[in-house]
Formats: C-alpha cells, sequence, structure tokens
C-alpha cells in the first residue's frame, strides 16, 4: 500500500531543541510537515528552531517533556497532535553516559537503555495507533553507527542503539501493510554539542576523512518521512561517511 | 461521545471494520472464526481500537487473545461495557 501523506499531518520530533533534532525539524518543516519540537531543559532552542520554521512559512510548536517519564508518550504525542494528527515519530532524544563497562554504574546503564530505548518505543506504540488508522506513517529512529559498530566506551549506548536497529525492523514489518513504516537512521561521527569530547579515533577510521554535520542526518529523515520513501520500512540506513562498511 | 454498545450494534461495528480490512462481508457471521475469515493479530489490534473509540470499551492484548470467533468477540466487548 503506497498511500500519500494527508494534508494535515504532524511530526514529532524528541529532543529537537539542538544538533540533529533541530536540523531534522526543520528540514521536516520545509517540506511540509507541522512539527511539534520536543525539548527537555533548552526551551530557548526550541523556540528557536520553532521561530525559524514559522519565518519560513511553516507550523511549529515547542513542546516541554522529559521522554523517560512515565506518561511522556501520551503527554508528548497529545500536545503534538492538537496541531494535527501526529503522523511522523522521530525519535530523536538521547543521552550519553560513558565509561567502560567495568566501570559503568548500574545508573548509567540504566539511564541510557531509558531515554534511547525504552522511551523510543513506548512513543512509538502509542503513536502507531493514528497511523495504523490513517493507513499512513513514518516513525524514524535516530540510532547510532556504535550499534552495530564497537567504539569503546560506549557499551550502554551501543546496547541501545542496537536495540532501537532490532526494534525499528520488528515493528516496521508488524505495521507495514498498514502504509506505516519504521526505518533507522545510522549516524556516524556527526559534529554536534553531544559528541563533543567522544574520543576522535573514531574520526580516524571515517573514509571521508572528516565528521558529518546535522543537516546531512537530517536530509536523511526528510527523505524516511516522505512519501517517496514509502517502499522503504524495517531497514537502516548509514550516513556515517563509510565508516561502517 | 461512545455509543451505545448492544450486541446488534457492537456486531455492525465489528462486521464494518473487518469488511474495511478486506474480508468478505457475507462470510462474518457470529459463528466465523478469526482464522476462517484470515484475521490476524494486527487486525484484531485495530478492531480494538475502533471499538475502544465507537463504544469507550478497552480491550487489552491479554483480553482478546483467547478469543476465535466473531460472536465471542462481540461477547466479550458487551460483557466488558
Amino acid at each position: 500500500m503506497s498511500g500519500c501523506r494527508p494534508q494535515a499531518a504532524c511530526a514529532l520530533v524528541t529532543g529537537g531543541s539542538r544538533g540533529i533534532g533541530a536540523a531534522i525539524a526543520r528540514e521536516l518543516a520545509a517540506d511540509g510537515w507541522t512539527v511539534a519540537v520536543n525539548f527537555q531543559r533548552d526551551e530557548n532552542g526550541a523556540q528557536q528552531v520553532c521561530k525559524a520554521i514559522t519565518a519560513s512559512g511553516g507550523t511549529a510548536r515547542a513542546i516541554r517533556g522529559d521522554v523517560r517519564c512515565a506518561g511522556a508518550a501520551e503527554e508528548l504525542l497529545g500536545r503534538a497532535a492538537e496541531l494535527a494528527p501526529v503522523l511522523c515519530l522521530v525519535n530523536n532524544a538521547g543521552v550519553r553516559a560513558d565509561n567502560l563497562a567495568l566501570s559503568l554504574t548500574d545508573e548509567d546503564w540504566q539511564s541510557v537503555l531509558d531515554t534511547n530505548l525504552s522511551a523510543a518505543f513506548r512513543l512509538t506504540r502509542l503513536s502507531l495507533r493514528a497511523m495504523i488508522r490513517a493507513r499512513f506513517g513514518r516513525v524514524v529512529n535516530i540510532a547510532s553507527v556504535v550499534g552495530p559498530r564497537a567504539n569503546a566506551g560506549q557499551s550502554n549506548y551501543a546496547a541501545a542503539k542496537a536495540g532501537l536497529i532490532a526494534m525499528s525492523k520488528t515493528i516496521g514489518v508488524e505495521v507495514a501493510r498498514r502504509g506505516v513504516t519504521v526505518n533507522t537512521l545510522a549516524p556516524g561521527l556527526i559534529n554536534t554539542d553531544m559528541t563533543r569530547g567522544v574520543e576522535s579515533t573514531l574520526l580516524e577510521g571515517v573514509p571521508a576523512r572528516r565528521a558529518g554535520l546535522p543537516h546531512e542526518v537530517a536530509a536523511c529523515a526528510r527523505f524516511l518521512a516522505s512519501d517517496a520513501a514509502s517502499y522503504v520500512n524495517a531497514s537502516t540506513l548509514f550516513v556515517d561517511g563509510g565508516l561502517a562498511a | 461521545m461512545s455509543a451505545e454498545a448492544t450486541t446488534d450494534t457492537v456486531l455492525d461495528v465489528v462486521t464494518d471494520t473487518l469488511a474495511g480490512f478486506g474480508t468478505e462481508r457475507e462470510q462474518i457471521a457470529p459463528a466465523a472464526t478469526f482464522e476462517q475469515l484470515d484475521v490476524d493479530s494486527l487486525d484484531l489490534a485495530e478492531l480494538a481500537q475502533v471499538i475502544e473509540e465507537r463504544f469507550g470499551t478497552q480491550l487489552r492484548a491479554s483480553d482478546v487473545k483467547d478469543v476465535k470467533s466473531v460472536g465471542d468477540l462481540v461477547d466479550l466487548i458487551i460483557a466488558r461495557g
């Protein structure tokens, strides 16, 4: 089934106040989506994103919320749906708590899993209800090249991102015949606040010999959310300058 | 506003919904099993959503797990309503 995006359609981007999330929010808006820009702490950043979107003729609203919290999925999707039916979900919100496995605490393990994987699952589960009824939906999960490719000091992050990839594949298969796609982007080393301090040894292995930029990831998110990607499902697109090859 | 859940109204909604999924309307009857109708778990999950929207009756996955036929489902919805 290859339906087209309904005219009234909202995209919820978690962690949309900066970095990759902000770039994705702008790119989706440029493609005609109404955008709900979720933020946890950086309200100013989220408002700046919304301002840029509305200045370009789009519609956007900043929505505060910690994706880890119980009830966050209902709260965020409910508020986003006030703009338009939420037919695109970008699970971008993520945290890092790096350390060698020998030294990683239970708290650091769990907090990364909670934000990067469990929250994404709860949001996806709830968002699918409207998508399957609309016979159209796009879930774009922002994983990482360190899901499948080892990077010492990130066992918790890697587990969460690898889990996100597997989760996306399974859910994509479950809902494919309702016109809903669930895909994953796996960025490599991208210049954002979140990668500041990550070991530069990763950069040495990048065939492109440079870090990526948020807009390069956002362009891929825009494609996966578009009508043109209606036959792309349960797949992972690496945006990593060749790192995972 | 939720509609009143009577056997007839529930059966109508279930029939219309399954027909919308592609099931032959003439085959949808209380005695028909979901296996016979080629109705799978995704269909039942969406049907549960429709029932909730129309009648306010929440059906969890554990509720429908052992429901085999259209009639069983209608009875369950009436009982839960």
